[in-house]
This record gives structure tokens, sequence and C-alpha cells, in this order.
């Protein structure tokens, strides 16, 4: 397995007030992703498990995009990665923070 | 050790055993003048349907009898018969009948131990061996989940990767130490001894709770198990109290 | 991915995921994770393997409440691992049954698996007994614990000898349970024995609609959420035994079957000697026309 990490500044922070969400599922072509409100409100950190390895630039370019695009701030995100695709895991982000940012029942 | 050596090893009194194709049933009178029956699977047979009915009836008679004695389940079995017969019929619910019908003895009352002195495999293991309260084995004894040639097909490995990797960990590969490593089997009997006293040994444990966990975590072949069920049944008991108290 | 903010909005259990299970399943809002995914308890041995973890290890144990009452729920996330038993994903099921006999409380088991996890191969099969042993003795005191089968993996190997243990199960079609899967089966015995892509085979053999005529499962529901939560209710209504009546009973049905049923070579032949009109087309009717038909079927009502 690769393990890559980031830490990114973040324009927004994320809302809400659910301490964690989980979205997706560890399967050929696809990824979860964890969210824990765990960094300061301008930081996301983001830590990837992958079992494809060389693909360091493909995961910088998404997950730049989604910090530079998402309210990101705030959020610790942890990635087990079963090889899915870039528009795959962007998308898997973005419901993530939709998710964690969702109002509590 | 073949079938016949064993018993008279166990049995210095003498046994009183049927086959009934690959099963074997009967009784045998213990050092001590007590019962105990005796049920198994032998000559390396896979169980089916129709065997797994007939073990299963022979242990709900035993313990409709209320005679409250031991049962040793003596298991050389391949794994569950592969066929599309027994799946049509379910075999599904007869191994888990066969299971369950060990499990009650046990609660009733007649302490269950299961001799491993053959093979045994999958579905066959978990419906004999694996449902008695008190497994233990012959040295030679050879439990498996899977051979490792297909364990190498399904995982696309090699099977001198496969092997490889065994020598790091007892966790998948088949093999009678692993199984000991990882909690399943109890104890392995020393065959150059007399094997009476070593049943009678296994015999006077107490009767207790499910301690696989335990053993497979002191013993280092399962280091989480035990700690994670114990977790979760205490997270649910706080949860409860949380609960109550609102 | 519909948002289910109440029990009302439509979900195939066959599409959807463990946690999308749950969260149709039980009152909303209800549910209470015990050993989630913040724990990281991933597996210890797939690492050895080069194979990606997954945080849950592909299990979701908690509480929750079903109109109400509160219940024990275990949801299999089918596709990780297909859903296969390994050493941490077992202990979970384990510990959540041992905790319902603590609590006097009955325990779903939303299955979803191939069964044991070869890469932990002793330590899955193992769980396996652990669990049939727990379910037993939750059993016993007078306990619920009722399997709902419909998800992608299916119920296979140990995992369909733990729902040989369960008092109730429920089925949709697209649930299959059966010890050897299809391919294992052609592996062993050959392509005559068993065409593992002759899909129409395998569920005929190994699906839903058969084991509810054989009285393999109790309820056949639709692929729907809503109709898995209905008959969850509905089973965990009646309290059932597990004791040497039922043990027996179960004996009687189980040889009565290989008599009836014992030469067939097809299912069809199975549903034929039911006396099933039409047999050949029940793999193709809906719902409501295949309950009406199966009124004939076997039942395994007391004696499971």
């Amino acid at each position: 397995m690769e393990k890559l990490n980031f830490r990114l500044t973040a324009a927004r922070s994320a809302g809400g007030s659910r301490a964690q969400a989980i979205v997706g599922v560890v399967a050929s072509g696809n990824l979860e992703v964890l969210l824990e409100r765990a960094s300061p409100a301008d930081t996301c950190t983001i830590d990837i498990a992958t079992a494809a390895h060389g693909f360091g630039a493909v995961w910088d370019a998404v997950v730049r995009d989604f910090v530079a695009r998402r309210p990101a701030g705030g959020l610790r995100i942890s990635i087990n990665d079963g090889g899915a695709r870039p528009d795959t895991v962007a998308l898997r982000l973005a419901q993530g923070v939709r998710k964690i940012e969702e109002p509590e029942r | 050790m073949t079938l016949d050596d064993i018993l008279a090893g166990l049995f210095p009194n003498g046994h009183d055993i049927e086959a009934i194709g690959s099963i074997v049933a009967g009784r045998a009178i213990l050092p001590d003048g007590g019962l105990i029956h005796l049920l198994g699977i032998t000559r390396g047979r896979p169980l089916g349907a129709n065997e797994a009915i007939v073990l299963a009836g022979r242990v709900i008679d035993i313990v409709k009898s209320g005679d409250r004695a031991p049962i040793l389940v003596l298991v050389d079995s391949a794994s569950q018969r592969m066929s599309k017969r027994d799946e049509l019929l379910g075999l599904s619910e007869y191994l888990s009948h066969l299971a369950k019908a060990l499990l009650m003895a046990e609660a009733e009352g007649h302490r269950t131990v299961g001799l491993l002195y053959g093979g045994s495999a999958a579905g066959a293991f978990i419906a004999t061996a694996l449902a008695t309260a008190t497994l233990v084995a012959l040295p030679g004894a050879h439990p498996a989940v899977m051979d490792l040639p297909s364990m190498a097909r399904v995982t696309k490995l090699s099977i001198d990767v496969l092997k490889a990797k065994a020598e790091a960990t007892p966790v998948f590969a088949p093999g009678l130490d692993n199984m000991v490593q990882t909690g399943g089997i109890h104890v392995v009997w020393d065959e150059t001894s007399p094997l009476a006293p070593q049943l009678a040994a296994v015999l006077e444990r107490p009767a207790g709770q499910d301690d696989r966990g335990r053993l497979g975590a002191e013993r280092g072949g399962r280091r989480k198990s035990a700690e994670i069920a114990d977790r979760v049944v205490a997270l649910a008991a706080v949860a409860q109290r949380g609960a109550q108290h609102g | 991915m519909t948002q289910v903010a109440a029990n009302n909005v439509s979900l195939s259990w066959y599409e959807a995921s463990a946690r999308q299970r749950i969260d149709a399943l039980v009152d909303a809002g209800s549910f209470c994770e015990y050993i989630g995914p913040e724990l990281r308890e991933i597996s210890p041995h797939l690492s050895i393997f080069d194979l990606p973890e997954q945080f849950d290890d592909g299990i979701v144990v908690g509480r929750g409440r079903l109109e109400g009452s509160p219940v024990l729920v275990a949801a299999q996330e089918g596709r990780f691992m297909g859903g296969a038993f390994g050493e941490v994903h077992g202990a979970k099921l384990t510990g959540l049954l041992r905790a319902a006999r603590a609590l006097r409380q009955d325990v779903l088991i939303l299955f979803d698996t191939g069964g044991v996890r070869l890469q932990e191969a002793n330590a899955g099969e193992l769980a396996i007994a652990e669990i049939m042993r727990a379910v037993i003795e939750l059993r016993r005191t007078g306990l619920s614990v009722v399997g709902l089968i419909g998800g992608r993996a299916g119920c296979y190997g140990g995992g369909s000898l733990i729902a040989g243990t369960c008092s109730r199960l429920i089925v949709s079609e697209q649930g299959r349970i059966s010890v050897s899967g299809p391919e294992v089966i052609e592996t062993n015995r050959g392509i005559e024995e068993f065409d593992s892509r002759d899909r129409a085979l395998v569920w005929r053999t190994m699906g839903g609609k058969h084991r509810y005529l054989i009285g393999g499962a109790d309820t056949f529901v639709d692929d729907e959420a809503l109709a898995f939560r209905q008959a969850a209710i509905d089973a965990l209504k009646i309290k059932r035994g597990c004791d040497t009546t039922v043990l027996e009973a179960e004996q009687n049905r189980l040889e009565r079957r290989l008599q009836r049923f014992g030469e067939a070579e097809d299912a069809v032949d199975i549903w034929q000697t039911l006396g099933i009109d039409a047999p050949t087309e029940i793999p193709a009717l809906p719902t409501d026309a295949f309950l009406r038909a199966a009124k004939r079927r076997e039942n395994a009502d007391d004696a499971r």
C-alpha cells in the first residue's frame, strides 16, 4: 500500500456540527472517505492509503482542487482507496463534506 | 494412529461402535465406570446432508435419553460435500442443524469433546469439530479452511508466495499448529502416552464460556478477537446504562 | 444516493451499502455504532497481502430501535472483500451477540458475505464457530436472532451456517444461501455438475425463491428496504424457542425433505413435487404472484 499525506490551507471551514462522517466503500474502483473535525479551521489534512502505486501527482491535483472548491477547513480526512478514478475520488470527497455538514437528526 | 488404535487407547475397558457409511456411532465405558457416547465422521469423507442428518439424529437421541453422559466426536473428514444436490437440498441447514445439536447437547449437560485425528475442512470442520465445547487433536491431524493450491488460485498468488507469507503468520494457512495457535484447538494429545488419562483430564475441565478467543490471544495467533468482542460488550453495556439514565 | 430522512423512502436493498441498509431499517436517528470507523480497528492481516483495509473491517455493529423497541444490529458490507469474515469483522459480531445476552435484546444480522476471508482463513473460521455458539446461547435465553439476506455477496460458506442458527430468516429474490459457491462446485466437480455461469441455475438452486419454497427461509420480500424493515418488525413479534423440542422438529422436517426431494435433479422438480402450478414460471413471477403460488411451500415454523 502506498501512503500519501497532504496538509492544505482551506479558505472556508466545514459547517454543521457533526463530529464525523463516512462515505464510500473500499472496493475495486471505489474508496472510503472518513471525515473528522480534527484540524484547525483553516487547515485540511488528507491521509491516503492506496493500492495503486505511483499516482501521487494525480492525488495532489484532486485534493488541491477539492480544498479550493469545497469548505474543507477544520477537517481531518482519511481515505482507504481501492483504485478509484480521480472523478470518483472527487465525488466522494464532495459527498463527504455534504454529509458532515448535514443537520443532526 | 488408526481409529481402532485410538479407540483402544482411549477405552481400555472396551468400546462398542458401528459404522454407517462414513459415520460411526457407539459407546464406551470410561475407566471410572461412566458412560461416554461416541460419534464420528471418518475415513476423510465429505460431510453432506445425508451424513449430517444421521449424526444429528444420534445427538438428539443422546440428549433425549437424559443420561447427561459426555459425547466424543471423532473427526477425520474432508470438507462439506460439494455437489449440486446437497446445495439444492439446503446443505447449510443440515450442517447448522448438526452444529446446533452438538451445542445444545453441551448446554443440556452432555460434555462434548471433539477429537480431530485426521483431516477436516471448511463446513465439515465447523459443523463437527468446532461445534464441540472442547476440541483436541492428535499429532498428524490436518485441519484446513481451504487447501493451499485452491487458495493460490482464488487469491491469484503463487503457492510459493503463499507459503512464504504463511511463515509469518498462523492466521490463514492449513495445519494443526496454526489451528492451535489461533485458539481453535485446546490441546494436542501426546500419542506416545496413554490416551485414557488425557481424555479424563479434558472431561474434568469444568464447562464454561467459549474461551477460544482468549486462547488465541494468549498464544498470539489471534491477538484482536477477544479484545474486540469484549469491547463491544462493554460499549453496549455503557450505552445501555446511559440510555437508562437519560 | 437517496437521503432517507424517515422510514418512507424507497431503497434497493441489493444496491445499498451496509450503512444505508441500517439507516433505512431502524427508526430514524436511532442508530448508535459500536467500534465505529473513527476507531480504525482495521484488519491486522490484510497488509501482509498488500490489500486495502476498511476502517470498520467491513461490518457495522450497534444498537437501534424498531418502532421504538431497542434491537442490536449488525450489517456486513458485501462490497469490501466480498463481505467475508476476518478476525476483527467476526469479533464485532461475536461481541454483539454476547452483548445481546447481557442486555436481553434481540439481534438482526444483515448478511452479505461470501464466507471466510481466505487471507485470515483460520481466524475467520473460528469467528464463524464462535458466532454460532453465541447465537445459540442467546436464543436459549428466549431472545431472537433474525437474519436478513438480499445483498450482492449473498450468504455463502460460513455465513450460511450462521444463518442456519438464526430463529428466522428473511430473504429477497436476490438473496442466495449456499455452503459452497457456484464456482467452487464447478472447480471441484466439473461444469456438468454445476455451470457457475448459468445464472438461472444458480438462482434456482441457491436463490431466495427456492429457499423460501423448501423452508430454508421464512419470509420472502421485495428488494426494498421498507419491506425488509417491516418483515424484521413482524419477525421479532413472535418469540421462538431453542430447545430439544425445536431441534427434534427440525430433525423431522430435514429428514422429510430428504425423503420428499432427495432424488430431485433440479429445483423445478422439487417445486413440481410441492404441487406448485407451472413450476417453470416461478423465477419470472413478481412477488405477489410468487407468494400466491408459494402457498404450498414447506415451512420451518418452530422447527429452526
